[in-house]
């Protein structure tokens, strides 16, 4: 029966993916494999990421070879119970090769529609790419310090199955005006309040990753009625200590070494962090006025060589559901900081995972987020 | 960010350049082009191929100089205009007339600083139309990068791509030196993602288009476009390229050239310029020197005979380096064996 089968597809890890190659498949045709098993390392231009099997079953066919480069959405591998006879596999490849090479040949049709587009809201133009339609209450992501919505690309799609998902570059960041005000929490919180007005949400989730996180934090003192809930990944304003090394590198380094070096304290796993990551944040970074908004930023956030806000009695404030996701290995801000909060704050601590651990362990984060909203949120 | 030719790129970094510092002026034969058509534009030309085309009517004609046909006069102009507070872009349109205007290029302004005892400072760009393919004959076609790199106090800028050209044309404007920088004449209409706002592209780091594991291609300008075709092809026969784009020839980012054959252990440069004393012997030599022990086998160079360009269409493609004559060449390198002594 057909509706047993099911088609493993080269995934979309990032905007800019069209294709990646098969770096290794870490299943041999024949195992019996459960949901989020490790499938297969896929290789793109800029990163290897493991892709892991969205069921359990049996896996049954792999299509693609090891080294071999296909576009997205192109078939790598089939799963399927292992009473399905190999005729009804061989048939639902044939089937399935065909209606892709004939998609394929439609044009951009679908695609242009999963694209970043540039809105106005007031003197700032932001960049932002929405995803997901569905009943529930949206999402909006919130990145980092120098970071921009691509920093989501394993959570974005990912966390769009039922919602709108929300991601976007903060002034001064990727693709939106440069002009940061006086750079702080509250300068940001207020560009993002603003553009859940012009999109029209009355109320969202916030997940903020590191200046992010405070960014949220600070959003949910300002205005409470409109954050449903919380998820705070390695923020900022829970204790002092920043690595400025760190941020001071990031702002200073203009060439592909220097920034490859600094980009390493944001994962535990230094391979991660290849030539064309630096270069895509190079990309950003040599834009006129990036730098001088990094360093307005900087000076407003991290005056004298460490944190300036602290966000701990918001945090204790927060009436609605907040949880806590922080990498143990974390090379930016400690992990300790996520110590002596309320207990109702639930914490994620995860081992060997370093800053960012939405790109260093999606699928951990993922299921985090949707079991937090979940449950928690649900409930409360 | 939208999908601009290489030609657009150009003319944004100009406009965007000529707005933020009012000091940028440009100078050269039909940057402007004069008037022209029952229109009445004051632009007509607006550059021998359309690259300058509106910067006049937005700046005027203090600062779009429409010069006669005497590059001595006005390369010259633009030079002492430089040393004395203006930056000025001066357009040689075809680098084959730099026959006419050298000394002012070698003997004034790439000695300036030298000779005044680094208190003076030259911000002088110029741009200029190289390479074959054009059908433009031989005093219209030649890529005479090697004379400009050859001179100490230049410096020489080859962009790949529309994102190179606009960052690397801002970054020429910016610098405080006299800088060539060359277009590649064919690559015009070329597109891609090019952002809206003003960016830089440093000189002297050189740009990887590609990563691979078996060989090292060093390409210039229209030629990465070629390496990174002939890298599609070899990648499915199993060849893994690194694709170098040195971007600057002077400066030149001689570190990473270096890495990466010591990666690979095998070398293949690809210039469209005259073959001898090009870049491509030029980085050979460095190779030799410096990472000889790293080789795997002779470096190859991908380059053309050494005449001038040819008329003739078929003789001109058959002069040209190409993406066959790249892949034949990657092939050679990963087929060489060494043969032990006995």
């Amino acid at each position: 029966m057909a509706q047993d089968i099911t088609p493993i597809t080269m995934p979309k890890f990032g905007l800019a993916m069209t294709e990646g190659k098969i770096a290794g498949w870490l299943v041999e045709p024949g195992a019996s494999i459960t949901a989020g098993e490790e499938l297969v390392d896929i290789e793109t231009s800029k990163i290897t990421n493991t892709f892991e099997s969205p069921l359990a079953g049996t896996f049954r066919r792999q299509v693609a070879a090891n080294g071999e480069m296909l576009p997205v959405g192109a078939l790598i591998g089939v799963v399927a119970d292992a009473a399905v006879p190999d005729a009804d596999i061989d048939a639902f490849i044939t089937r399935f090769q065909a209606e892709f090479a004939e998609s394929a040949g439609d044009g951009e049709g679908d695609a242009a529609v999963d694209e970043p587009v540039t809105v106005t809201v007031g003197e700032y133009t932001l960049r932002l790419h929405e995803r997901g339609e569905g009943d529930e209450i949206p999402l909006v992501l919130i990145h980092g310090f120098g970071g921009d919505l691509k920093n989501w690309m394993f959570n974005h799609a990912a966390l769009a199955q039922g919602r709108r998902v929300i991601a976007f570059d903060l002034p001064g960041h990727g693709g939106s005006s440069k002009d940061v005000g006086p750079g702080t929490l509250e300068f940001f919180a207020g560009v993002t309040i603003r553009l859940l007005d012009h999109l029209d949400l009355p109320r969202v989730h916030v997940m903020g990753h590191s200046l992010g996180g405070g960014i949220a934090l600070t959003l949910a003192r300002m205005a409470p009625q409109r954050v449903a809930s919380l998820v705070l990944v390695a923020p900022a304003g829970l204790g002092r200590q920043i690595n400025m090394d760190f941020i001071n590198g990031f702002i200073a380094a203009d060439r592909v070494r220097a920034l490859q070096d600094v980009l390493k304290y944001l994962v535990h796993d230094k391979s991660l962090i290849g030539r064309r990551m630096a270069d895509d944040v190079l990309r950003y970074k040599r834009l006129d006025g990036a730098e001088a908004a990094l360093r307005t930023i900087a000076a407003a956030c991290f005056p004298a060589g460490q944190q300036g806000d602290d966000l701990r009695p918001d945090i204790q404030a927060a009436d609605m559901p907040v949880t806590l996701i922080w990498g143990q290995a974390d090379e930016v801000l400690p992990a300790t900081q996520a110590e002596g909060l309320p207990a109702a704050i639930t914490r994620h601590m995860l081992a060997d995972i370093g800053h960012m651990p939405q790109l260093e362990s999606a699928t951990a984060v993922n299921t985090i987020v949707e079991e937090f909203i979940k449950t928690k949120v649900a409930t409360s | 960010m939208s999908k601009k030719s290489f030609r657009q790129a150009i003319n944004e970094a100009l406009r965007q350049e000529m707005r933020r510092d009012p000091t940028v002026i440009l100078m050269g034969e039909d940057v402007a082009g004069g008037r022209g058509g029952s229109a009445g534009v004051t632009d007509a030309w607006g550059g021998v191929l359309g690259v300058t085309k509106g910067l006049y009517e937005e700046f005027g004609a203090t600062r779009v100089l429409d010069t006669p046909i005497t590059e001595a006069s006005y390369i010259g102009a633009a030079a002492g205009a430089a040393v004395t507070g203006l930056r000025p872009v001066a357009e040689l349109m075809f680098v084959d007339f730099v026959g006419c205007c050298l000394d002012q290029i070698m003997n004034q302004a790439a000695k300036f600083r030298y000779m005044f005892g680094g208190k003076a400072r030259t911000p002088l760009v110029i741009r200029a139309m190289y390479g074959a393919g054009f059908n433009a004959a031989a005093q219209h076609s030649q890529a005479l990068y090697p004379l400009f790199t050859h001179i100490p106090g230049l410096k020489v800028v080859i962009p790949s791509s529309p994102y190179e050209a606009k960052g690397l044309l801002i970054s020429a404007i910016r610098d405080d030196d006299p800088v060539i920088f060359l277009e590649n004449k064919v690559m015009y209409d070329e597109e891609e993602e090019v952002p809206d706002e003003a960016y830089t592209i440093p000189f002297g780091e050189a740009n990887l288009t590609r990563e691979g594991d078996d060989v090292t291609i060093v390409a210039f300008g229209r030629m990465v476009g070629f390496a990174n075709q002939a890298a599609d092809r070899l990648e499915k026969k199993g060849i893994s390229c690194t694709v170098i784009d040195p971007r600057t020839t002077s400066p030149l980012d001689r570190d990473t050239i270096l890495e990466c054959v010591a990666d690979t252990g095998r070398l293949v440069i690809v210039d469209e310029s005259s073959p001898r004393c090009n870049m491509a012997t030029d980085i050979a030599a460095l190779v030799a020197e410096e990472a000889f022990d790293t080789l795997r086998a002779p470096i190859r160079r991908v380059v053309p005979p050494h005449t001038p360009v040819p008329f003739a269409t078929v003789l001109e493609s058959l002069y040209m380096p190409s993406v066959e004559k790249i892949e034949a060449a990657v092939t050679a390198t990963m087929n060489h064996r060494v043969v032990e002594k006995v």
